[in-house]
């Protein structure tokens, strides 16, 4: 049984041995450095550009403006193709702008022999702009007469609402209703490997693209659009890579280094982004803000629940309205049992561009819902764990977007045991009036999330096995590893269904186009899902193959045999080798009459999308004069159906909570409201947590079986960061009595808060 | 890649000056925290440089016959946290040098650079502040000393000539014996960070009376900055809770922090008080004595 067991990750001795490869170790001798120009004003437009001097400097290949480039407006989002093009992506990027929509934007590119090369040239570029006021904060965006940053287009790029049920007559039966409005702001994934690439030609026809990205084959075809040249011409390579947290989820580098390649006689360039630019110039999280208002019954049965949420997506659409649209969704199964109401706006503004990241717009949706419920379950006396218990999703609940029933659920389990383990009712029975600087707090909040994209896009997945001369296997997937763990779940599910010891199985993680079978990426903590549907079908199919082939060779029939271990055996004399593997795939090979190389190649389309759950318990301590929160104990309790590999899935889970409480505590980014200058674009001012400011963090698991999936499991990647910045928030109201409607709750935050409410 | 035009490694303090000396261009780099950073960021004033680190003439770290504390510019602060003189008679210093950003930083960047950067967030400027420390600097023309005190000039600006060196600080006897000291590093993450606001203090009691007290602090001002007023309300008087109050009160003629993005005034003043009471408290008790 490989599945459940704690394997050891695939890659884990080539990663701590430094063997592993990277981007950014595969040197090439003729390999050129390119440089943006980016601009130094938040809004506005070029009026002239002079690159003359910059062109002449010794070392200086190239210098290309937004004069040079084509005039195709490509969609950066790393979604599939959309065969409805009215529901394709926003297409409103071209390789480099003359039109100034952040400050950071891409106006010119430098190419030279070497870095500092580039950034010498970049000095001696001379540019006069013609400065627009920015719009920075959403009322300037949609305050009347505001200039579109898309000449042509609305400031509102996306907007939608849905209702579940009856709203009007959920509200009217309410006995109390409580109106809050939350907010949360801007945040950066910081994933350790910045954006790095680079792109050269073998020969006059197709561009390699060596790349850190979660979506190796949908930068292919994005490349092929923003340049216009078939998508068969580009080869997309994803070698081993150091997070992406969504960030890598958008064709970012590919389309430009494709061009620089093309107009250079096919020299290989590279674009290795610093840590600033990619702080400043990638993608971030939405900033957003939320009315929310729930209706109840005093018994404490939910009957109405409205969100109005506004994201704000920066100077260009990337993922566009989709993030809003997801989180909204996501986000009904919670409480599924009421009345449900949604509207959203997706906004552009003149700050840095906001596109998926980790859990993809939820945290700011749960964050808004979950502070809610608190205040709700306040209002009413209740507390807020039962209120959750109460209200929340079970198992043959329907699903309130499509009416099917929710056929795994372990939402009220997960409470259950994470109130047990905080001591939930221990601690709160034990609580005294508190009035001192220091307090004490507990808090809960919940989640529910999805396991990919499914009706939204396609979700489908290649994978292919290949019965080696020695027995083993080789395993190609389109599954992208990104060290979220795919390739070492791929094994345990290959090991699961063909009878295979893990050290059998070896599994190719290098992504590139032109060979592993198709799958859109990494995202949507949909990888071992949708992956694990293909990889069953093909491991069945080889599995049925070789025993197929066995019984021809032992004269056997072919259900009455098994594979167990490095042997085939029969079913009813398992221990009992009646041919071992190896002579079956030699033979397979080179016996002169029969037989030829076993494989199975397969492509699934997966048509469901079972939605996970879980919550986060949190005990806290409040300095109130110090303004400080302290985590004294902190527990995630997730229903990801069945956990198919204990060491890593509690990985994601610390990681993913890590993540949360850096958003909770003390992360942001911080844009000045004049200028649209970011400050912290940096890892010393924008602080995300150490190891020191970390708790210990604790999970558990209660596992449900997922019938859509051939492995039981559901979604596990995104879901651990959504919940803990809402059990803080409220941990905190439990403490102090102070509601805060934003994150962080950094120092600063708290200052204000504190004084406003006389505590300070 | 940095943009370096000219390096050259001293191998002494003589030589440092000489090189200096012929390259009025030229900056000096120790542990290079600061400098490389800067370097990195494109800045040309600091492509040609001197390096100083690991001279033997920099790395003093003792009492000398009359009692003087010497402490070497070129001590890394892992040597200062590693120093039982430093930890036994300056526990304010000791303190704020296991603040200082993280291990490889510790490792690498010295307590001299520390002073020499001139930025006021400097988690060494206070305690050293609070201890009178002065500084022995060698120019061409010889040796001279100075009160670290009179070297702060402003933000960024320090009484230092291109072609000197920062040799040591010195801490007399008078200065520390018998003085407990506590320090307080106030910053949005516990390691790998700046000083929001960093409050050092140092105490000498006598029974209930607090003798002495010695306050500075760390970006409560453009420069590193010693609370005379706050100083004064305390001398002498009787250890109570009202005394704390009185020297937070007396406290806001000294300090004069700013609004930048990364904290304001009003929130840095808020700080500044708390701090000052916490770190006092600690210092007392740390001598022995309680409030009342």
């Amino acid at each position: 049984m490989a599945i459940g067991q704690p394997a050891n990750r695939v890659d884990a001795v080539a990663k701590v041995t430094g063997r592993a490869r990277y981007t950014d170790d595969f040197y090439r001798p003729d390999m050129l450095i390119a440089k943006y120009f980016r601009s130094t004003i938040a809004h506005g437009r070029v009026i002239s550009i002079d690159v003359s001097k910059a062109k002449a400097l010794n070392g200086v290949e190239a210098v290309f403006t937004y004069e040079d480039v084509p005039k195709i407006k490509y969609a950066t989002a790393g979604h599939p193709y959309a065969l409805d093009r009215s529901r394709a992506d926003v297409a409103d990027t071209l390789l480099l702008d003359r039109q100034i929509r952040y400050m950071g934007d891409e106006i010119a590119i430098v190419v030279a022999v070497d870095d500092l090369t580039a950034s010498e040239a970049l000095e001696l570029i001379e540019v006069e702009y013609e400065s627009y006021s920015p719009l920075i904060s959403p009322e300037q965006v949609l305050s009347k007469g505001a200039r579109e940053i898309h000449p042509g287009q609305s400031n509102v790029i996306g907007e939608h609402q849905f209702e579940c049920g009856d709203l009007e007559q959920g509200f009217s039966q309410a006995e109390v209703v409580h109106e809050g409005q939350y907010e949360t702001h801007m945040l950066q994934h910081v994933h350790i490997e910045n954006h790095t690439a680079f792109a050269y030609m073998n020969d006059l026809e197709h561009i390699v693209i060596i790349s850190s990205t979660q979506i190796p084959h949908i930068a292919r075809r994005i490349v092929g659009e923003a340049l216009d040249i078939p998508w068969g011409r580009v080869r997309v390579v994803k070698p081993y890579i150091g997070g992406g947290f969504g960030a890598k989820q958008d064709v970012i580098l590919e389309p430009i280094l494709a061009f620089l390649t093309m107009q250079l006689d096919g020299r290989p360039v590279k674009i290795s982004m610093t840590r600033e630019e990619c702080m400043l110039c990638t993608r971030n999280r939405h900033p957003m803000t939320a009315t929310v208002k729930i209706g109840t019954l005093k018994d404490g049965t939910m009957v109405a629940r409205h969100m109005d949420t506004l994201f704000s997506t920066g100077a260009y659409a990337s993922h566009g309205h989709s993030i809003a649209a997801a989180s909204g969704s996501k986000n009904t199964l919670l409480y599924p049992r009421t009345a449900i109401g949604y509207h959203a706006r997706t906004i552009y503004n003149n700050i840095p561009i906001a596109g998926a990241m980790r859990a993809y717009g939820s945290p700011q949706v749960v964050f808004a819902l979950e502070s809610a419920v608190d205040d709700t379950a306040r209002k009413i006396g209740i507390d807020p764990v039962e209120f959750r218990i109460q209200n929340g999703a079970r198992q043959n609940d329907l699903n309130p977007l499509n009416q099917k029933p929710i056929q795994s659920c372990g939402l009220v389990e997960c409470l259950e045991k994470g109130r047990e383990l905080i001591g939930w009712q221990e601690k709160m029975s034990q609580r005294r009036q508190q009035t001192g600087n220091i307090r004490k707090g507990l808090g809960v909040a919940c989640f529910s999330y999805g396991t990919g994209t499914y009706p939204m896009n396609v979700e489908i997945a290649g994978a292919r096995i290949i019965l080696n001369q020695d027995g083993s296997v080789h395993v190609q997937t389109g599954a992208t590893e990104i060290g979220q763990g795919s390739d070492t779940v791929v094994a345990q599910m290959v090991s699961q269904t063909m009878g295979l010891p893990m050290e059998n199985i070896h599994i190719v993680s290098t992504q590139d186009t032109d060979v592993t079978p198709f799958d859109p990426g990494a995202y949507a903590s949909r990888q071992a899902y949708i992956v694990g549907n293909a990889v069953y079908k093909a491991a069945s199919e080889l599995r049925e193959k070789i025993l197929t082939y066995a019984a021809e060779m032992t004269d056997k029939s072919v259900s009455d045999l098994e594979i167990e271990g490095r042997n085939i055996v029969l079913v009813d004399q398992p221990g009992k080798a009646i041919i071992s593997l190896i002579d079956l795939a030699l033979d397979t090979y080179y016996h002169t009459d029969r037989g030829g190389q076993l494989t199975a190649d397969v492509s699934h389309k997966t048509l469901a999308n079972p939605a996970t759950f879980g919550c986060t318990f949190v005990d806290i301590t409040v300095d109130i004069s110090l303004c400080r929160i302290r985590i004294n104990e902190i527990f995630n309790v997730h229903d990801s159906g069945v956990i198919l590999n204990h060491s890593t899935a509690k990985g994601q889970v610390e990681g993913g909570m890590a993540m949360g409480i850096g958003a909770a505590l003390s992360e942001q980014v911080l844009i000045d409201p004049e200028s649209g200058k970011v400050n912290n674009n940096n890892m010393l001012d924008y602080k995300v947590p150490t190891m020191i400011d970390l708790p210990d963090i604790g999970c558990a698991f209660v596992e449900t079986v997922e019938p859509t999936s051939a492995y039981g499991n559901k979604s596990l990647g995104e879901p651990p960061v959504i919940s803990p910045p809402p059990a803080i928030r409220n941990a905190l109201l439990d403490a102090t009595g102070v509601a805060i409607n934003e994150i962080p709750l950094a120092p600063q935050v708290l200052f204000r808060h504190f004084k406003q409410a006389g505590l300070i | 890649m940095f943009p370096l035009q000219r390096y050259e490694k001293a191998d002494s303090v003589q030589d440092a000056i000489r090189l200096l000396s012929d390259n009025p261009e030229a900056k000096v780099i120790s542990g290079g925290t600061d400098v490389l950073i800067r370097l990195r960021d494109g800045k040309k004033a600091y492509n040609q440089l001197v390096d100083i680190h690991d001279l033997d003439e920099l790395k003093i770290c003792d009492i000398t016959a009359d009692g003087t504390i010497r402490i070497g510019a070129g001590i890394s602060f892992s040597e200062v946290i590693a120093s039982d003189i430093i930890e036994k008679h300056l526990p304010h210093l000791h303190k704020a040098a296991e603040t200082v950003g993280g291990p490889q930083i510790r490792n690498i960047a010295t307590i001299g650079g520390n002073i020499c950067n001139g930025v006021t967030s400097a988690d060494s400027a206070s305690p050293l502040l609070a201890s009178n420390a002065r500084l022995i600097i060698q120019g061409p023309a010889g040796k001279r000393e100075v009160a670290l005190s009179e070297f702060y000039l402003g933000p960024g600006k320090v009484a230092l000539d291109q072609n000197e060196i920062l040799i040591a600080f010195t801490i007399s006897k008078q200065d520390y014996s018998g003085y407990s000291g506590d320090y307080f590093k106030y910053a949005m993450r516990e390691a790998m960070d700046i000083a929001t606001i960093g409050c050092a203090a140092a105490c000498l009691i006598d029974g209930n009376q607090l003798v002495d007290l010695r306050l500075a602090f760390g970006v409560a001002a453009p420069t590193p900055i010693r609370c005379k007023q706050a100083e004064e309300a305390a001398c002498g008087e009787i250890i109570n809770e009202a005394l704390l109050t009185k020297i937070g009160d007396a406290l806001a003629e000294d300090v004069n922090p700013r609004t930048s993005w990364r904290a304001s005034r009003e929130f840095r003043l808020h700080i500044i008080r708390e701090l000052a009471e916490r770190v006092i408290k600690n210092a007392i008790e740390n001598a022995g004595g309680t409030l009342t």
